[in-house]
């Protein structure tokens, strides 16, 4: 019924490089959050939000897979709140983006 | 859509997360980041949705339909409410983690017991512990930043409570563990529940004891709690883009949780732990200290005198809603030549970053928002700190004061320019209770009233002033 191999091959086979994928993704996460301006932390947590919100990828196969309906529907209120994620992070980071603004007329460059 | 398509469709939306994140680094690039995310986020959507095993799709398109409903206003907040709204996602990102974790742990005890090996199991125990802790966790947080009437404000502590929240998290261990051990015994399918359950006290449990002061570093916290339980998801799916995609959010919340934890001096055991705000200590000492008020006009005077105003903003000043009438007097200001700046401190909003976005929002050049460790070499060459807002941020107690509660916390070196105009609505204590010396000092001077009246009245002053030059 479930569309997955046998657990032994699925275990055996994806276990470490699963955690490799995790490991090595959360250095590159590492290298790049930490050069991000410090004036952007706020709309960098909301991006990142809606980019967590990936968890879409997931409830919509248990969503729309021929599984029994108790468990599509504990998919759906998932798929729910992650499409919520999405959106409302991507809009409120461009929207708060939108405001950060440099002022030529002011003549001041960057602090020395 | 054939399972390499995905796959590739996967590496493709990662590579634009990476990028998405990377053009963040400067707000010159960061709007490019936002369609970078959008993209990659459509492509993950799309790809999974033309996999053959999803059939019905009348629930997704429904959820989708729900998901923008309610996330198109979400997105139009205040800028004051963002720290709520942000606590808001991770408890849905929280959510959608559990949810998930619970439908396929009962779909693969039904239907395919072979499927829940032991890392397997794990997977799904730590994504249902984290995702419903986070759930509840930031509904909490989220509610003490929206301040609702029924969730304390202040820390609430009770005796053994350290104890009470270990106790609760070893007993959700030990069931976790049993189900890893033996995950279709038939005692399994009712254990679970108690997981659940004890994993939603817990994310309740974990924030009533801190207080309103510690909630940026609880907002950062929840948000790599939120990325980590999508990397257990994406476990227990075998699925890379949610490990990735987890993994960069979770790195993000860690690094700004210690952003956070550097500008209190605190560790994370002490704020998750601590019952920060809890204990007022009483100021020893008979001697009466008295402020030195200053009036709108002898305020308008030295700052029309001044070369260097830096303005330090803090929390009050979003309450009083102010930032506008700040912009008002950074324009007069500069219209008289004199370099006006903003000292942010890391922690001067509710969240991470929040006070730079309030500013901006208010039109100020994001090039004049510097960060403290950037201005405070420079605060002696200051004429002027005017402190809108602010208080335990510019309080030299962290510097002096050994049994002071905010001991060792970097502070704006405010008491070091050459004036100092402090804007206060009350002569009551700041936020984290504490007693600020700074507005003792021969230098300061205050100004008493609500934020943006003050403000206004300055910037009245000054324009009235500027035609009799």
């Amino acid at each position: 019924m479930t569309p997955t191999e046998p657990a032994a091959t699925v275990a055996a086979a994806d276990y470490w490089s699963q955690l490799f994928v995790f490991v090595l993704a959360s250095f590159i996460g590492l290298g790049v959050i930490r050069r991000v301006s410090r004036l952007l932390h706020t709309p960098l947590m909301s991006i990142t939000n809606a980019i967590s919100a990936i968890a879409v990828v997931g409830s919509i196969i248990v969503t729309g897979a021929d599984y029994p309906p108790v468990i599509r529907l504990l998919g759906g209120i998932a798929l729910f709140a992650s499409m919520t994620n999405i959106v409302s992070g991507f809009l409120i980071t461009d929207r708060m983006l939108k405001m950060f603004k440099t002022d030529t007329k002011s003549g001041q460059g960057g602090h020395p | 859509m054939s399972h390499g398509l995905v796959q590739l469709a996967y590496i493709i939306a990662t590579a634009l997360f990476v990028f998405a994140l990377h053009w963040m680094n400067t707000p010159a690039t960061a709007r490019k980041g936002v369609y970078a995310g959008v993209a990659g986020m459509a492509l993950a959507v799309l790809a999974t949705w033309a996999q053959p095993e999803v059939v019905h799709h009348g629930w997704i398109v429904l959820a989708l339909i729900a998901g923008v409903a309610v996330g198109v206003p979400l997105s139009m907040v205040p800028l004051t409410a963002v720290p709520q709204r942000t606590a808001l996602s991770h408890a849905f990102g929280g959510l959608a983690a559990g949810l998930v974790g619970t439908a396929k742990y009962y779909l693969w005890l039904g239907e395919g017991p072979e499927n829940l090996t032991a890392f397997r199991m794990v997977a799904i125990i730590v994504e249902i512990l984290l995702g419903f802790l986070t759930f509840t966790g930031s509904l909490m947080a989220a509610g003490k930043l929206q301040e609702v009437k029924w969730i304390p404000q202040r820390p609430v502590t009770y005796p053994l409570q350290n104890v009470t929240n270990f106790l609760l998290f070893g007993v959700a261990l030990v069931a976790g563990g049993a189900l890893v051990l033996h995950p279709t015994a038939p005692w399994a399918a009712s254990v679970f529940p108690v997981i659940i359950g004890l994993s939603l006290l817990f994310g309740v449990l974990l924030i009533i004891p801190i207080g309103g002061a510690d909630m940026p570093t609880v907002i950062a916290i929840l948000n790599a709690y939120a990325g980590l339980s999508a990397v257990a998801m994406g476990f227990v799916l075998d699925n890379k883009l949610l490990i990735t995609a987890g993994a960069l959010d979770g790195s993000s919340g860690l690094i700004l949780a210690i952003i956070m934890c550097k500008a209190m001096n605190r560790s994370f055991t002490n704020v998750l732990f601590g019952a920060f705000g809890q204990v007022q200590q009483l100021k020893a000492g008979g001697e009466e200290k008295v402020y030195k008020p200053e009036t709108i006009e002898g305020a308008a005077q030295v700052l029309e005198q001044a070369n260097l105003v830096v303005i330090i903003p803090g929390y009050g000043m979003a309450v009083a809603q102010a930032q506008h009438k700040v912009r008002e007097l950074y324009d007069q200001l500069k219209k008289r030549g004199i370099t006006v700046k903003f000292a942010i401190h890391p922690v001067a909003g509710r969240m991470p970053g929040h006070m730079n976005v309030l500013l901006a929002e208010a039109d100020i050049p994001y090039t004049d928002l510097i960060e403290m460790d950037e201005i405070n070499p420079d605060m002696p060459q200051v004429d002027v700190a005017l402190v809108v807002g602010a208080n335990d941020v510019v309080n030299p107690a962290a510097r002096t004061e050994k049994t002071s509660p905010i001991y060792g916390m970097p502070i704006i070196d405010a008491d070091r320019a050459r004036t100092v105009f402090a804007i206060k609505r009350s002569k009551s204590p700041g936020f984290a209770g504490i007693d600020n010396e700074l507005y003792f000092a021969d230098k300061t001077w205050m100004l008493f009233g609500d934020a943006k009246n003050v403000i206004g009245e300055l910037v009245k002053q000054l324009s009235g002033g500027s035609g009799m030059h």
